[in-house]
C-alpha cells in the first residue's frame, strides 16, 4: 500500500505547491482535504497555513478541524508549516489576540519594526527571503547541512518557545524558533515547498520519519 | 550571517511567451516561460517574477495555465503581476500557484484596493509595483499603463502610503532606466528603500553584474530584478551570485 499524506485544507491559501512538493519528495498519495475522516485515516498529516493567524484558526474551527488536529498528537507524524506552525502555539498577538491550539507552549509575537542589523541598518518586516537555519539534532534534518537556507515569509514568530522543543533557530534581529518538535509533531516557520531542493529533501525526510524525536 | 539578498529573474510574458522590450517598446521573443523558469530554478534563482504585460481578458486563461504549470515544477516563490483589478483575480492567481501578486495600476486607481487585498490574503502576498519616472532632481512620479500615463503622485510618499495599506513588498521600476542596460536608478531605489519598512526590489536597467551589486550596496534593495542579462544567456544566476558574494553581499549559494 502506498502511504497517504493528508494536507489539511481549511481555506488557507494555495495548497497546490505543498501537494506538488510532497509528490516530488517520494512515493505517496497526497490528499488536500477538509474531511475529518480522511485526515484521521491518513498515514501522515501536514498542517499548512498562510495569511493571518486569526483567519487560519477560524478556518480550522469552522470546519471542526481543531479537534481533529489535537487528536492526531501522539498518534502519527504531523508537520506544521508557517502559520500552521504558529497555530500550534498557545496564543498569538495578531489582530486582537488569537487563542490557538496549545500543542507547543509559547506565544506568537510580531517582529519589532525597530530591529537593526549589526551594521546598524534597519531590518525589514516581513522577514522575507532565504535565511539560515541553525539546526539542533533531530531526525528530520537527516542529510541537510547545518545552516542550510530556507525560504521564510512572515511578520510574526515564536517569541518564547520551550527550549527543549526548539530544533532549529534563525537569526533576524534576535534568534527565533524556526523549527519545533515534540513527540510526533514537527513544525517549521519557513516554507519547504518554496525552498527548492532542500525543501523537497525535508518533505522526503517527513515521508520516512517514524515520529520519534 | 543572516537573510540573503535575493536575485529575481523577471519574465515579461505576452500571450504565453517571454518577451523583452526596451523602455516598454520594441519587444523581442525570449522563449517559453515554463522552460525558462525551470532553467533559472536550476541555476539558483531565489524567486521568479512573472509579469503578464498585455493582461487582456482573453489572455487570463493562458496566464492561469502557465502559472499553474510553473508552480508544479519550480519550488521557489513566484510573484505574478499584470492586469490585477479585483480580489477575484488575486484569488485565482494564488489558487493557480502564485505566492505573491503584484498590483500596479489598480492601486493607483483605487488605493483602498491594496488594503482590502492585504486584509483578505495577508500582507505577505501583496506586492505593490511602482513604475517611477524622474521629474526633477530627487523627485520621481508614478506612471501607469506601462509608463505612458503620468499621475502626479510622488513615488516616496506613495510607497509609504502603500505600506501603511498593507503592501508586504515594493517592486520598484525605473521607467527611465528600464531596458537601457545602464544600471538601476540608485538614488530612486535608495530613496524608497530607506523610507519604507518592507523589502524593496530594485528593477529596471540592469546590463551587467556590477549593477546588481550596486542595487544592494548603494540602492539598499533587499532584492534585485533583471531580465535580459539572464534571458539571452549573457550571464547565469550563479555568476550573478558569485559576483555579489565577492562584493561582500550575503547570497544563497547552491548547496
Amino acid at each position: 500500500m502506498v502511504q497517504t499524506v493528508a494536507v489539511i485544507d481549511y481555506g488557507s491559501g494555495n495548497l497546490h505547491s505543498v501537494k506538488k512538493a510532497i509528490e516530488n519528495a517520494g512515493i505517496c498519495q497526497v490528499l488536500v482535504t477538509s474531511d475529518a475522516s480522511s485526515i484521521r485515516a491518513a498515514d501522515r498529516v501536514v498542517l499548512p497555513g498562510v495569511g493571518a493567524m486569526g483567519d487560519c484558526m477560524r478556518g480550522l474551527k469552522d470546519r471542526g478541524l481543531d479537534r481533529v488536529v489535537l487528536d492526531l498528537i501522539g498518534t502519527k507524524p504531523l508537520m506544521g508549516i508557517c502559520v500552521g506552525m504558529q497555530i500550534l502555539a498557545e496564543y498569538g498577538e495578531e489582530s486582537s489576540g488569537v487563542q490557538a491550539l496549545g500543542v507547543f507552549r509559547g506565544q506568537i509575537r510580531q517582529f519589532s519594526k525597530s530591529m537593526k542589523t549589526d551594521a546598524g541598518a534597519a531590518l525589514k518586516v516581513p522577514h522575507m527571503g532565504w535565511n539560515e537555519v541553525i539546526q539542533l539534532p533531530h531526525p528530520m534534518w537527516s542529510g541537510i547541512s547545518d545552516r542550510t537556507r530556507f525560504y521564510f515569509v512572515h511578520s510574526y514568530c515564536y517569541a518564547d518557545a520551550d527550549a527543549e522543543c526548539v530544533i532549529g533557530q534563525c537569526e533576524y534581529g534576535p534568534l527565533f524558533a524556526a523549527a519545533l518538535a515534540q513527540q510526533n509533531v514537527f513544525a517549521v516557520q519557513f516554507h519547504p515547498e518554496k525552498s527548492h531542493d532542500v525543501g523537497i529533501h525535508l518533505y522526503s525526510n517527513f515521508l520516512s520519519w517514524d515520529g520519534a524525536c | 550571517m543572516g537573510l540573503a539578498k535575493r536575485i529575481i529573474p523577471c519574465l515579461d510574458v505576452d500571450q504565453g511567451r517571454v518577451v523583452k522590450g526596451v523602455k516598454f517598446e520594441d519587444i523581442r521573443d525570449a522563449g517559453d516561460p515554463v522552460e525558462i523558469s525551470r532553467r533559472y530554478n536550476q541555476q539558483g534563482a531565489d524567486e521568479i517574477t512573472f509579469l503578464d504585460i498585455t493582461a487582456s481578458h482573453e489572455n487570463r486563461a493562458t496566464t492561469y495555465e502557465t502559472v499553474s504549470h510553473m508552480a508544479s515544477e519550480v519550488f521557489i516563490p513566484l510573484t505574478v503581476g499584470g492586469g490585477i483589478r479585483n480580489t477575484d483575480n488575486i484569488r485565482d492567481l494564488l489558487l493557480a500557484g502564485a505566492d505573491k501578486v503584484s498590483i500596479n495600476t489598480a492601486a493607483v486607481v483605487e488605493p483602498e484596493f491594496v488594503k482590502r487585498a492585504a486584509d483578505k490574503f495577508g500582507c505577505q502576498c501583496i506586492v505593490v509595483a511602482i513604475d517611477a519616472k524622474q521629474v526633477d532632481a530627487d523627485h520621481w512620479e508614478i506612471f501607469t499603463h506601462g509608463g505612458r500615463k503620468p499621475t502626479g503622485i510622488d513615488v516616496v510618499d506613495w510607497a509609504i502610503r502603500m505600506v501603511s495599506f498593507g503592501a508586504g513588498e515594493i517592486l520598484l521600476t525605473s521607467m527611465d532606466r528600464d531596458g537601457t542596460r545602464n544600471g538601476f536608478d540608485l538614488e530612486l531605489t535608495r530613496a524608497v528603500a530607506d523610507a519604507v519598512t518592507v523589502p524593496v526590489i530594485a528593477s529596471g536597467g540592469v546590463g551587467s553584474l556590477k549593477h546588481l551589486v550596486d542595487g544592494v550596496l548603494e540602492g539598499h534593495a533587499e532584492g534585485v530584478l533583471a531580465a535580459s542579462i539572464f534571458h539571452f544567456a549573457q550571464h547565469t544566476i550563479g555568476e550573478a551570485k558569485e559576483t555579489m558574494a565577492r562584493s561582500g553581499i550575503e547570497v544563497r549559494l547552491n548547496e
